[in-house]
């Protein structure tokens, strides 16, 4: 690894992070305004043209925020869990692929530019791992502060992650048994190659991956641990300014991780593997709009989702991932795994 | 490359002060910390060790469910530091002493296990080492019967974590009086008020 | 390969330094005007009542505990699915005894009420 080498990968993880951070603040923004206008409101529409100056305003404010730091709260923890949510949140994008590579030619030596951080054989595995330790900021949160509801706002998320995370582990493994490889590139090539997304394939899959993901973002329907009818605001009922934004930001980046996540897995990463049959390999400015558009149609059914389904009962939510999900991914897996066993011999 | 990869060493020897500081910690979420902290650092050194799976593995399943397990029970035990009471007579001797045979022990199966050094320096890694795939065909070949066991051995674990969880749960059942209305938690006197 | 992880660790301290970063920018900014009642913990404007550490209910123990079993057998099937293709036929069967071993398990945690939420 040279100093050039070196450089790009700084500037690919910076890019990384303003990029998630910019796609947080208008994430913010689109569910404010859709919401808005399927509840036959207008939405913020005072900062800028349309409203879009809003998040800068709010990311302002958040700033100037007094910091309140209650008594009685461990201090170490109730530091640490923001930041731990926020990396944890940045930390799983590593592995996405935005675009197919190209060669450029940077001091006289041809180099090969990969629109992705990092790709290794257990890339899969490795955005699971990253994503079952998001939990700890929110447990961590919860106890550290001291205060019932957040006590019980953390406990709950730990329950359902605990509760959802199975189903979502089992559904993806159906996904790895059709392609054989855990690397996000070999996933996206695979349905390139057989001009199908994955979501034609393993539609059932697909359905439970959606349904997790949206109860191991905390988002609504499943968003007991901020349950704000019941436990005022959750986690973090005790943070303010900043450190609450940092818990908003780790939401909002995880929705767009595993939005990413579906789109690389599911509906075939950058590409377009039915268009391709006929149009050939896109340019690589069309596959980031590709991604990007495929992200934003993912945002939007979290929204309208939100918009649409009230909360469940708290047993009915775990009744649901262990009575429900988790057999029929497995069912789905054992299915699966013996038309495969038959077709592909 | 002559000596340990100081990469190695580090991630080392920061496990090492992350396992001490959970030994250390008189609270015991700051021990579950430290206890997760480690266990992050020691998936570092599987990838170290050209083990990407097992560090993946090691992230999932310690890191992912076992703590959060552990956490579980902070919780259900409730705020307590950690007491400086003996439970076992002279437990803080008896400790040193078991450390001491098992440090033994250690040093004798590390020197017995443990192959010689190719010529030359390096050992050489096989591209596919670690990966996935490695690990399918060698678990699904070679190690069918123990991976058979271990299902095996997760049932007789399901099966008496419902059986002690009963056991706790009978008396409360028969005090609830709606068992529709789901709560959270039911508030128990605390045996320090 | 391995190079690839050091990207992840350079990744890894930007993504530490953000959100430092943001509270340290918030600490410099924002105003500092502590007082008793501001600093109470919250409790919908009432005085605390007892202990924030409520006992919680076993059923959170019984779930986690659960659930780590299902998290071995998940890892376990990530390889497999990997080598699916290439193993022989008996690779099928080896895993669905694999399942149906655990999915006794899982049945009867759910007959003897163990995933009720009560």
């Amino acid at each position: 690894m040279d100093a050039i080498e070196l450089g790009i990968v700084a500037l690919k993880c910076l890019v990384i992070v303003a990029v998630l951070l910019t796609g947080f603040a208008y994430t913010t923004f689109l569910e404010r305004k859709v919401i808005a206008r399927m509840q036959q409101r207008l939405g913020p529409n005072r900062a800028g043209p349309f409203g879009l100056l809003q998040p800068a305003a709010d990311g302002v404010k958040l700033i100037f925020k007094e910091n309140i730091t209650p008594v009685g709260v461990d201090r170490f923890v109730y530091f640490l869990a923001p930041i731990v949510s926020m990396v944890v949140a940045i930390m799983a994008f590593a592995v996405m692929p935005v675009a197919d590579p190209i060669t450029v030619t940077i001091g006289g030596q041809v180099r090969e530019i990969r629109f992705q951080l990092a790709d290794f054989n257990v890339a899969l595995l490795y955005v699971l791992g990253i994503t079952s330790l998001a939990v700890y900021g929110l447990v961590l949160a919860g106890w550290a502060s001291n205060n019932k509801f957040a006590l019980i706002g953390g406990l709950r998320s730990a329950a359902q992650m605990v509760s959802y995370e199975l189903a979502m582990g089992v559904a993806l493994v159906s996904v790895v048994l059709v392609v054989g490889s855990l690397s996000m590139n070999d996933i996206v090539d695979w349905q390139v190659a057989k001009g199908l997304p994955l979501i034609v394939l393993q539609p059932v899959a697909f359905g439970i991956y959606a349904i997790t993901a949206i109860a191991e973002t905390n988002r609504a329907p499943f968003d007991f641990p901020e349950a704000e009818q019941e436990l005022v605001a959750g986690y973090h009922t005790e943070y303010t300014g900043m450190r609450f934004a940092l818990f908003f930001m780790a939401e909002y980046i995880n929705m767009i991780t595993v939005s990413g996540l579906a789109a690389t897995l599911f509906l075939g990463g950058h590409h377009l593997p039915f268009v391709e049959r006929f149009t050939g390999n896109l340019p690589w400015f069309v596959d980031i709009g590709v991604f990007l558009a495929k992200v934003i149609l993912a945002l939007f059914l979290f929204i309208w989702i939100r918009a649409t389904i009230p909360r469940l009962r708290y047993d009915r939510l775990m009744a649901f991932g262990w009575k429900v999900l988790l057999p029929i991914s497995l069912a789905n897996l054992a299915l699966t795994a013996v038309v495969i066993a038959f077709l592909a011999r | 490359m002559s000596g340990l990869d100081p990469a190695f060493l580090i991630v080392g020897a920061l496990a090492i002060v992350t396992a001490v500081g959970m030994i250390l910690a008189k609270n015991v979420v700051h021990s579950a910390l430290f206890m997760v902290a480690h266990f992050g650092l020691t998936a570092v050194l599987y990838l170290l060790l050209s083990a990407p799976f097992l560090a993946a593995a090691q992230l999932i399943v310690y890191a992912g469910a076992i703590m959060v397990l552990v956490l579980f029970v902070v919780m259900l035990l409730g705020r307590q530091e950690a007491l400086l009471d003996e439970p076992i007579v002279g437990q803080r001797w008896l400790a040193l002493a078991a450390l001491g045979v098992l440090g033994a022990a250690l040093v004798r199966v590390a020197a017995l296990g443990v192959p010689a050094a190719p010529e030359g320096g390096t050992a050489v890694v096989p591209p596919a080492f670690g990966s996935p795939a490695a690990m399918g065909d060698a678990l699904y070949t070679q190690w069918v019967l123990p991976f058979e066991v271990v299902s095996l051995v997760l049932l007789v674990a399901m099966i008496g974590a419902v059986v002690i969880a009963h056991f706790q749960r009978r008396p409360r059942n028969e005090k609830a009086g709606n068992p529709a209305i789901a709560a959270d938690a039911t508030e128990i006197p605390s045996p320090r008020a | 390969m391995g190079e690839n992880w050091a990207f992840v660790a350079i990744l890894t301290v930007i993504a530490l330094t953000i959100p430092i970063l943001g509270i340290l920018a918030a600490m410099v900014l924002a105003p500092k005007r502590p007082g008793t009642i501001k600093n109470s913990t919250y409790e919908c404007g009432l005085e605390t009542v007892g202990d924030a550490w409520v006992q919680f209910k076993v059923q959170y123990y019984l779930y986690a505990l659960i659930f780590v079993l299902f998290d071995v057998e998940t890892v376990f099937l990530y390889p497999w699915a990997v080598a699916y293709q290439s193993l022989p036929l008996l690779a099928l069967f080896e895993m669905i005894i694999f399942l149906l071993i655990l999915g006794i398990g899982l049945v009867y945690a759910w007959r003897k009420g163990a995933l009720e939420w009560i």
